[in-house]
């Protein structure tokens, strides 16, 4: 029987950020010396999932890019017979109307790529403005942008963003513009409480009596503070996207005309009996792309809560008193 | 129960419902194309498109029509699908409980699931089986539901040929009594066996970090200074404390349980919910994607509403500043 120190010491500091797998997940460790993103950078790509996480995002990011390089062509071309396996031809074989699934899914990554970034800089930059005013200018500001932001909350993602694509057609510009409208409120009420939580300290303080202007503060004082629990909501958005967008394609709601891998799920469907590897390659393709935002956010949340006092986990109003 | 909190807590539905009718109206407003021609057909002259107008009250003004449609919605009145012709909220109930099984289930089988597995990780933190059980959680994450219920069908039903993988129920088996639930809980177990797995990740990570942080409280100091079991502390006294985080995410929880049972549904042909939406998005069925998102939407705030409540008279503590 394991005595208890193997529990306890999870709590007591001391042990490296390198260790849990769980955003937010053990106590925080106790706040250190001021940033250096430097060093931060220097652990995350020596983080074992940080490490991980940039190689497989890295895959993804440059199956993207170098789409008509590596598998030049249009994806939904009939190269060949339908429904071969596997082979050295095609490395993926070919679906029911003789396309190559290597093809597709490397066209796949470029859409996804697109969407994500896409979506992720909009909801950054929404999410981080009106979470940074609200919680610095407080008062009257910060109840109303709260509201709005409420009222973005309001309504299950998925069943809107599918409402509005049927609604409003489903071309590429419109689901980007769909899943950033539901994916900043999450960043906007974070960097909120981030921003609570440092706008009354002795060094915002500091600044302000010596005539800095709010700009200045906001840049300068506050944004550092708040970067760091950001990003790692960014990251999670990113993932978060990436399997909205895969599972509104796979529903038939994705641009018809461009390639993307939940459209190949879905294709997949009907022929599950007779070809495994229509499903399998496109869905993994899903998978790596998520798990590597995912491993990169993690590893993001361990570097960066060694440097930020600031717990995470303060999404809710309602509290331990 | 604390009254005052139960009261305040009820109150919070109100803006809640408001958010929700407000955004489903406006997005439903803004969208292009004139919903008289979608009703009355391109072919008709000003003076029917104009009687149209009047009877459907689209020429009054907008908060006029913004109070119908709440008085309607809350009537329980979704409208009329534009391709069955049929009552959507008849469409939907009809479907309700299909997916309320599924879904029941696999909230079931993953509260469970998650808390024995978060619980054996826990015991030994960073030891093997733990790390085993993040690293399936993490990997489990990752992958996208409808493709999980692929590769189901793909290792499981196609290879043993022990479980169904379409519908229900068998077609022209017409079980009664007993056979009859039984031959439901066969075609069950693929469905809710994926829809939990997608979930269990969440759980055991919530469960894993309640318990650690309990283990290292005073209370469990004590009980083990006395002589008790790391074990037997756990199971005891530390299990029920940490089973709070766990009971909190119940209704963040519902919500992507009925995403994502709208998906496995699609994969599995299970005839509820899912299959109604994929219908509705394939013919663009807007008033049918209507009545779902408000569907979902009110039960996720009664789900809150429920978890809140519960939790407050579980643990007294809470309360508003």
């Amino acid at each position: 029987m394991s005595t208890p120190v193997s529990a306890t010491a999870e709590s007591e500091g001391g042990s490296p950020p390198t260790r849990s797998l769980s955003p937010g997940g053990g106590p925080q460790t106790q706040p250190q010396a001021p940033h250096r993103w430097g060093t931060a950078a220097r652990r995350f790509v020596r983080h074992p999932a940080g490490s991980a996480g940039l190689v497989l995002t890295f895959l993804m990011v440059a199956a993207g890019l170098l789409a008509e390089v590596i598998s030049p062509g249009d994806p939904f071309r009939t190269v060949a017979d339908p429904l071969l396996p596997p082979s050295g031809n095609h490395l993926m074989g070919t679906d029911n109307l003789g396309r190559d699934v290597f093809n597709a899914v490397i066209h796949g990554a470029r859409t996804s790529m697109v969407v994500v970034l896409a979506v992720t800089a909009i909801a950054s930059v929404v999410g981080l403005a009106v979470g940074v005013v609200a919680g610095y200018r407080g008062g009257w500001t910060d109840d109303l942008l709260m509201r709005i932001t409420e009222l973005f909350q309001s309504v299950p993602r998925f069943f809107l963003a599918v409402l509005i694509v049927a609604l409003f057609g489903a071309e590429l510009d419109i689901l980007i513009y769909v899943l950033a409208l539901t994916s900043w409120p999450t960043l906007a009420r974070v960097s909120r409480a981030e921003v609570l939580s440092v706008r009354d300290r002795e060094y915002v303080e500091a600044a302000r009596s010596i005539g800095a202007s709010d700009r200045r503060i906001v840049l300068r004082h506050v944004m550092p503070n708040v970067l760091p629990t950001a990003m790692v909501v960014i990251a999670l958005t990113g993932s978060r996207v990436i399997l909205l967008e895969a599972s509104l394609s796979f529903i038939g709601l994705g641009d018809p005309t461009v390639m993307s891998w939940g459209y190949l799920v879905n294709n997949a469907q009907r022929f599950l009996r007779i070809a495994w590897w229509m499903s399998v390659f496109p869905g993994m393709a899903i998978a790596v792309a998520v798990l590597g935002i995912n491993l990169m956010s993690d590893a993001l949340n361990d570097v960066l809560a060694a440097y930020s006092k600031a717990a995470p986990r303060r999404l809710r109003k309602r509290r331990l008193s | 129960m604390n009254r005052r909190y139960a009261v305040r807590r009820l109150l919070q539905v109100l803006p809640a419902v408001a958010s929700i009718l407000i955004v489903t109206f406006a997005v439903v407003h803004a969208a292009p194309g004139d919903p008289v021609l979608a009703v009355a057909g391109q072919n008709g002259n000003e003076e029917y498109y104009a009687f149209m107008r009047e009877k459907f009250g689209l020429d009054r003004p907008l908060l006029q029509q913004f109070a119908t449609y709440t008085s309607n919605v809350l009537r329980g009145d979704l409208g009329v699908s534009f391709v069955q012709g049929q009552a959507v909220s008849d469409l939907i109930a009809e479907r309700v409980p299909a997916t309320l099984l599924l879904m029941g289930t696999a909230l079931a089988v993953s509260t469970v699931g998650g808390i024995a597995l978060g619980a054996l990780a826990a015991r030994r933190p960073f030891g093997p089986f733990d790390l085993a059980v993040s690293t399936t959680a993490l990997v489990g994450y990752a992958l996208p539901v409808f493709w999980l219920a692929q590769l189901a069908m793909l290792t499981i039903a196609f290879r043993t040929g022990w479980f169904p993988i379409q519908g229900m129920t068998t077609a022209r088996a017409d079980y009664t009594g007993l056979a009859h639930y039984a031959d439901v809980a066969r075609h069950l177990v693929l469905p809710a066996g994926v829809l939990a797995a997608s979930e269990v990740a969440l759980i055991t990570r919530i469960a894993r970090t309640g318990i650690l942080a309990e283990m290292s409280s005073d209370y469990i100091r004590v009980a083990q200074a006395k002589g008790l079991s790391a074990s037997g502390a756990l199971l005891h006294h530390a299990l029920r404390n940490a089973l709070l985080p766990v009971v909190t995410v119940v209704g963040t929880r519902i919500g992507f349980l009925f995403s994502g049972a709208v998906l496995v549904e699609t994969v599995f042909g299970w005839p509820g919910l899912g299959r109604l939406v994929l219908a509705a998005a394939q013919t663009r069925d807007h008033p049918v994607l209507l009545g779902m998102v408000l569907v979902v939407a009110f039960s996720l705030v009664l789900a809150n509403l429920i978890t809140d409540l519960v939790y407050s008279r579980v643990d007294p503590r809470i309360r508003y500043r």
